[in-house]
């Protein structure tokens, strides 16, 4: 039996395709703590709302996010808002960033985008993956302060659809 | 949509999932409660391999699904169906050293979901799949053989491919069949490996 399944396996094979994470999922996957990445000194606290393509909250979105050995799983609320602690990621080869995908109801199969940081205009500027973006929209990528926490509102259609990756 | 270039996939860190609880009775969604839940015993299990041929090993696999009678326990479902006290519907594993996984739970019913008159999901299991990397990452639902409702889903034939379809489709299995216990059902996952970005159907 081994060798007929390795066998088997060794060929390239297709995909199983993606399906919407449907309406109902908020008893499943959310978890205790989940949208607590970091604790302590070095949280930031993350708010934004998820935009469908008319302006309108989606208030049944889950995101998740992940930076190095940190990750974070949040659902929006009836407002369509989230909230985030996490500790901002070094700078390595790129600009620090969180990856982010986005689930939705909506959505037959994710989308992933970036959260970069406001105050990292230099490493922001030579960064290899924002500067794949037309330069009108990489503002859609890039958080803003308000106050003590970073802003970042993720618009899925529309005029100022935030800039989204093909993976 | 912004394409990123081929080498973005071999640089990205692997899913940390850590911080999700898994424990044992999480893969047993029959167990959760004092008593048995009502409906059709079933084991799901199989192979979560990329498509490179890779199993995807000590991975995360979470499920959700509605009861026997075609209700969820979320809130936010209103379907007039009874809410069984002996079934939640969410279950966690990881994938052992050969990417295997394996659920006991009760088969879901259909329900129908007012997205037009008359509309009625086959009966179906969420998955939730992380993978190597970022671009492994799948949500998708499985469908059991033989349901006439997929004809008619407007979710499932959303894969214009026949065969991207088929392959949400789980296949009854006698071998994973617990004798005078349970039904098996079978249903292999493919993600998207790290050599390659092969195109969904």
């Amino acid at each position: 039996m081994p060798r007929r399944e390795s066998s088997r396996l060794s060929e390239k094979r297709v995909p199983t395709p993606s399906q919407t994470v449907g309406p109902f999922f908020g008893y499943a996957l959310p978890f205790e703590g989940g949208h607590e990445a970091a604790s302590g000194a070095a949280a930031l606290r993350i708010e934004g709302q998820l935009l469908d393509g008319g302006g309108e909250p989606v208030p049944d979105g889950l995101l998740e996010l992940w930076a190095g050995q940190q990750f974070a799983r949040c659902r929006t609320d009836s407002e369509g808002l989230f909230h985030v602690t996490v500790a901002k990621p070094a700078s390595g080869d790129e600009a620090p960033h969180l990856d982010v995908t986005v689930f939705a109801r909506g959505l037959l199969r994710h989308l992933a985008t970036r959260i970069y940081f406001p105050d990292e205009a230099a490493a922001n500027a030579t960064d290899r993956i924002l500067n794949l973006v037309d330069p009108a929209r990489r503002h859609t990528l890039i958080a803003h302060a308000e106050g003590a926490v970073l802003r970042f509102d993720i618009r899925l259609q529309g005029e100022s659809e935030t800039v989204f990756f093909a993976l | 949509m912004v394409r990123l270039p081929a080498e973005w996939f071999h640089e990205l860190p692997g899913p940390v999932f850590g911080r999700v609880p898994v424990l044992a009775r999480d893969a047993d969604l029959t167990l959760q409660h004092e008593g048995q839940p009502l409906g059709e015993r079933i084991v799901v299990s199989g192979r979560v391999v990329d498509s490179d041929g890779h199993p995807v090993r000590h991975t995360l696999v979470e499920v959700w699904q509605a009861n026997a009678a075609g209700r969820y326990v979320d809130p936010v479902d209103d379907h007039p169906a009874p809410l069984d006290p002996n079934f939640t519907g969410a279950g966690r594993c990881l994938t052992d050293g050969e990417g295997r996984y394996r659920f006991v739970t009760v088969k879901p019913g259909a329900y129908p979901w007012r997205n037009d008159e008359n509309a009625w999901r086959p009966a179906h299991i969420h998955f939730s799949v992380f993978g190597a990397s970022l671009a492994s990452r799948l949500v998708t639902q499985m469908y059991f053989p033989g349901d006439p409702l997929m004809a008619l889903d407007p979710i499932l034939q959303s894969i214009p491919d026949e065969r991207g379809r088929d392959l949400l489709v789980a296949t009854l299995d006698l071998a994973l069949t617990e004798p005078e216990w349970a039904l098996g059902y079978r249903w292999d996952i493919t993600l998207r490996g790290r050599n390659a970005t092969p195109r969904e159907l």
